[in-house]
């Protein structure tokens, strides 16, 4: 038997809500955090909505030499893994350093920090390039960060899986757990709201070019009209279930299952894999469909897409068989920060019984699923599902239990 | 119940120096250097202006003309050596389960190359910071995200398996395999194909080593810049280049009679936590995750027949390494022959830890050590054997390979040969 792989501890930066009270109670009440770019001029673009985290004032918790050498994103991140390690309780002193490490996942670096250094380059010559660009825009920022931050040398890692990165991240804490590392910092935070990011999303071909804030970003809707990016993500503190109990510490609840699955090549005329991915995950947490009491989705907000996760989860769950939920709906994509997102989501919803609603959605006809929307749905959730998909074809499934 | 064992049955490598496996062991066996003064650019503006640079051309090594305007360099060098490792391997696809196989790709710092030319275009020179999108090229995105490597890569093999990039900087190379390892011991896939690549010279990449004087200012001699262990030595020198690997379980590679490579018979990572490029002398936490990485091997540092360093020819790494490898296999270090590539091939950061486990195992195969070229001045600080100059005959069945790099992160694996694993 596996050792249990606990979450003890959230960090929450999102776009509706900074901190895990300011985040639940708009989630579970449907409140959106998607507005109109303000980080940069973004009315020359075709697309002009985000979510962006609110009253994030990174000077509040960092010291100007932090500062300094990093990215938004990874601003947050730190702050973040700050906030997860006080909730589970944990001060770093009370572990030996090898027995605490930081498995994170990231989608494009601290990408606003490289576009500077890239302008400075090019508009002013190489000697006025930062000597922080070498370790500020790579992918591994945040995990080395965090790891200087709480003093951590235990087994680390990062995985880069678009918008699976996330939960390609628990998963991995969750093996270096079952190794024998009492605790892992693990997640992501993630963020490229910048106008070379912005460029870079555009030319994904998947970003809503919708105007009104409640219209642009609706999965499983017949207007669904593709996603509106958003910025932030949660830290997780993934703990031995040994370790959580010899400090009396409270669990959120487990890791219990896990897959990862890719999708066939396109044109290839071979089915999606994401049903596979939501079977082994099932089988791998020795659960059947009929213990799920809900599903959060991907959603793609693309016709293509959506019909393709409604299809899969139908597959296993049968017709309307589980509630399925998309609180992303109010903050946006969060790329990697998206699937730690929705775990720390579901397991607020494990606590509070209650399963928050996909906004602004009305569900197509032809989708054979139990949307959520309008009014979150209460009623006992032990087990739930959370689901992403990254770009190109890459499928993570994870299961979450109350402990 | 017995752990299960992975070992290696198909190696890939398009390294400086010629493209291919055997190109590259000639490079290696003959103390050859691949580093050049940078001709893909005009280096001039740059304090470092040489790097370890591949003449590849990518219509003659397979690619379509829409595979090679759709994948940065680095997705590229991946997908040809990847096509050489399942080739080497003998491995038939057409009956595997697809879901049984798997993708993992190192890479430290994706498609840099795609994202520097593209900035340049869209932000007409740097002038613009609100870009113009309309300038942008349709696979913008799969620059932004470098997962799209591994994407390649699992469509060129077929795979519908577990499939990441793995970016933990410099030790991306070790840890991308050590984590396919995990992958198929954890029963998550049976097959793995996986490694590294890397694509960095390019301006940018320049430019943010020079700030912090991390690559090496010796332009007049760019064949013999690349000096680790050197007390001459002056920091590393950029280079590109990708290795993959096919890896299976002992049993279905015997199976299949399959050509087993080596087993990957331990492999640890550790942070030092200390800093993001800096490194404390001393060496402690490389050398726990020796430690581990041995551990698991149940082997002692007495079986250890060669150690394939870091050696990137930064003063401060190749102090730190050498008193990790003291630290961590005792009197035993000063017996073992050491010995850097990256004195050849270059530092291609992400990829080198994937290019150093084939020159491991290629060195267990031949039962020949590569050398540590242009070693001529002995360090005081550096007082192993670094096998200076000229490969060695030597009787090499189990490996250490070695890595350190931004953030802090270390990490070893130990590579034992088809002897030990057949046993």
């Amino acid at each position: 038997m596996s050792a249990q792989a606990l979450v003890t501890g959230l960090g929450i930066a999102a776009p509706n809500g900074l901190g895990t009270d300011d985040f639940w109670s708009a989630t579970r009440s449907g409140k959106s955090g998607i507005g109109r770019i303000t980080r940069f001029d973004a009315s020359s673009y075709p697309a002009q909505l985000a979510g962006e985290v609110p009253g994030f004032q990174a000077e509040q918790y960092l010291s100007s030499q932090i500062r300094s050498q990093t990215d938004h994103m990874t601003r947050m991140a730190l702050v973040a893994s700050d906030w997860a390690l006080a909730d589970a309780g944990i001060t770093p002193e009370q572990f030996d350093a090898y027995d605490m490490g930081v498995v994170t996942a990231s989608s494009s670096g601290g990408f606003e920090f490289g576009q500077g250094e890239l302008q400075k380059l090019w508009s002013l010559g190489r000697r006025h390039v930062s000597a922080y660009q070498s370790f500020a825009w790579f992918y591994a920022v945040n995990s080395g960060q965090i790891s200087i931050r709480h003093g951590m040398k235990g087994p680390s890692g990062v995985v880069v899986s678009d918008q699976a990165g996330g939960l390609d991240a628990l998963a991995h804490a969750r093996r270096q757990i079952r190794g024998g590392t009492p605790v892992i910092v693990s997640g992501a935070v993630d963020a490229s709201i910048c106008p070379w990011g912005w460029a870079a999303q555009l030319a994904g071909g998947r970003v809503s070019t919708a105007e009104a804030p409640d219209r642009a970003f609706l999965p499983f809707d017949a207007e669904a009209c593709g996603h509106v990016p958003g910025e932030g993500g949660a830290i997780l503190v993934v703990e031995h279930a040994d370790s959580a109990k010899r400090r009396g510490a409270r669990a959120w609840g487990e890791l219990a299952g896990y897959a990862a699955t890719f999708d066939p090549k396109p044109g290839s005329g071979r089915e999606p894999a994401l049903h596979k991915a939501i079977e082994l995950a099932l089988a791998d947490a020795r659960s059947a469909p009929g213990d799920v009491d809900v599903v959060f989705a991907d959603a793609a907000a693309v016709p293509e897409l959506d019909r393709q996760e409604a299809d899969a989860i139908t597959a296993v769950f049968g017709p309307r068989g589980v509630p399925v939920t998309a609180p992303k709906t109010m903050t946006g994509r969060l790329y990697s920060g998206a699937g730690p997102l929705d775990v720390a989501a579901a397991l607020l919803s494990v606590r509070d019984g209650v399963i928050p609603p996909t906004a602004h959605v009305q569900q197509a006809p032809g989708y054979a699923i139990d949307l959520v929307t309008g009014q979150p749905r209460t009623g006992e959730v032990r087990t739930a599902l959370v689901l992403a998909r990254g770009h190109g074809g890459f499928n993570s499934a994870l299961l979450v239990r109350a402990a | 119940m017995a752990r299960s064992r992975v070992v290696i049955t198909g190696v890939g490598v398009t390294a400086p120096g010629g493209v291919g496996t055997k190109n590259f062991w000639g490079l290696l066996s003959e103390g050859r250097t691949a580093t050049r003064r940078i001709g893909s650019f005009d280096p001039s503006p740059f304090r470092s202006q040489v790097a370890a640079e591949i003449d590849f051309d990518p219509e003659l090594h397979g690619l379509s003309p829409q595979e090679i305007r759709r994948m940065d360099r680095a997705a590229q060098l991946a997908v040809v050596s990847a096509r050489e490792a399942v080739a080497d391997s003998g491995i038939d696809f057409a009956g595997t389960d697809p879901y049984r196989l798997g993708v993992t790709l190192g890479s430290a710092v994706g498609a840099t190359m795609g994202l520097d030319r593209e900035y340049r275009v869209v932000s007409d020179g740097g002038r613009k910071h609100l870009v113009d999108h309309a300038y942008a090229v349709p696979h913008l995105y799969d620059y932004l995200v470098p997962s799209s490597f591994t994407a390649e890569v699992a469509w060129a093999v077929g795979a519908q398996g577990p499939a990441t990039v793995v970016s933990t900087g410099c030790t991306s190379g070790l840890d991308s395999v050590g984590h396919a390892a995990e992958l198929i011991r954890e029963g998550a896939a049976d097959v793995m194909v996986t490694g590294a690549t890397d694509a960095p010279i390019s301006p940018i990449t320049l430019a943010c080593f020079d700030a912090i004087k991390a690559t090496t200012p010796r332009n007049d001699d760019p064949a013999h810049a690349s000096r680790p262990f050197d007390r001459t030595r002056s920091g590393f020198v950029l280079g590109e280049g990708a290795a993959m690997f096919v890896l299976e379980e002992l049993d279905s590679a015997r199976t299949r009679g399959a050509h087993i490579y080596a087993e990957i018979a331990g492999y640890a990572s550790r942070c030092n936590a200390f800093h993001m490029t800096g490194l404390r002398p001393d060496g402690t936490e490389m050398a726990e995750a020796i430690r581990q990485a041995l551990a698991q091997s149940r082997m002692n540092p007495e079986d250890i027949d060669y150690i394939n360093a870091h050696g990137s020819g930064t003063k401060q790494n190749d102090r730190h390494e050498t008193a990790a490898f003291k630290r961590s296999l005792g009197e035993h270090a000063h017996r073992t022959p050491v010995s850097s590539i990256k004195s050849m091939v270059g530092h291609s950061l992400g990829a080198i830890g994937s290019i150093e486990i084939a020159a491991s195992v290629l060195a267990i195969k031949h039962d020949v050590v590569p050398p540590t070229a242009n070693l001529h001045t002995p360090d005081p600080e550096c007082d192993l054997d670094y096998v200076p100059l000229t490969a060695r005959e030597w009787r090499t069945d189990a490996v250490l390979t070695v890595g350190s790099g931004f953030g802090g992160f270390q990490s070893a694996m130990v590579l034992a040969g088809p002897e030990g694993a057949g046993t």
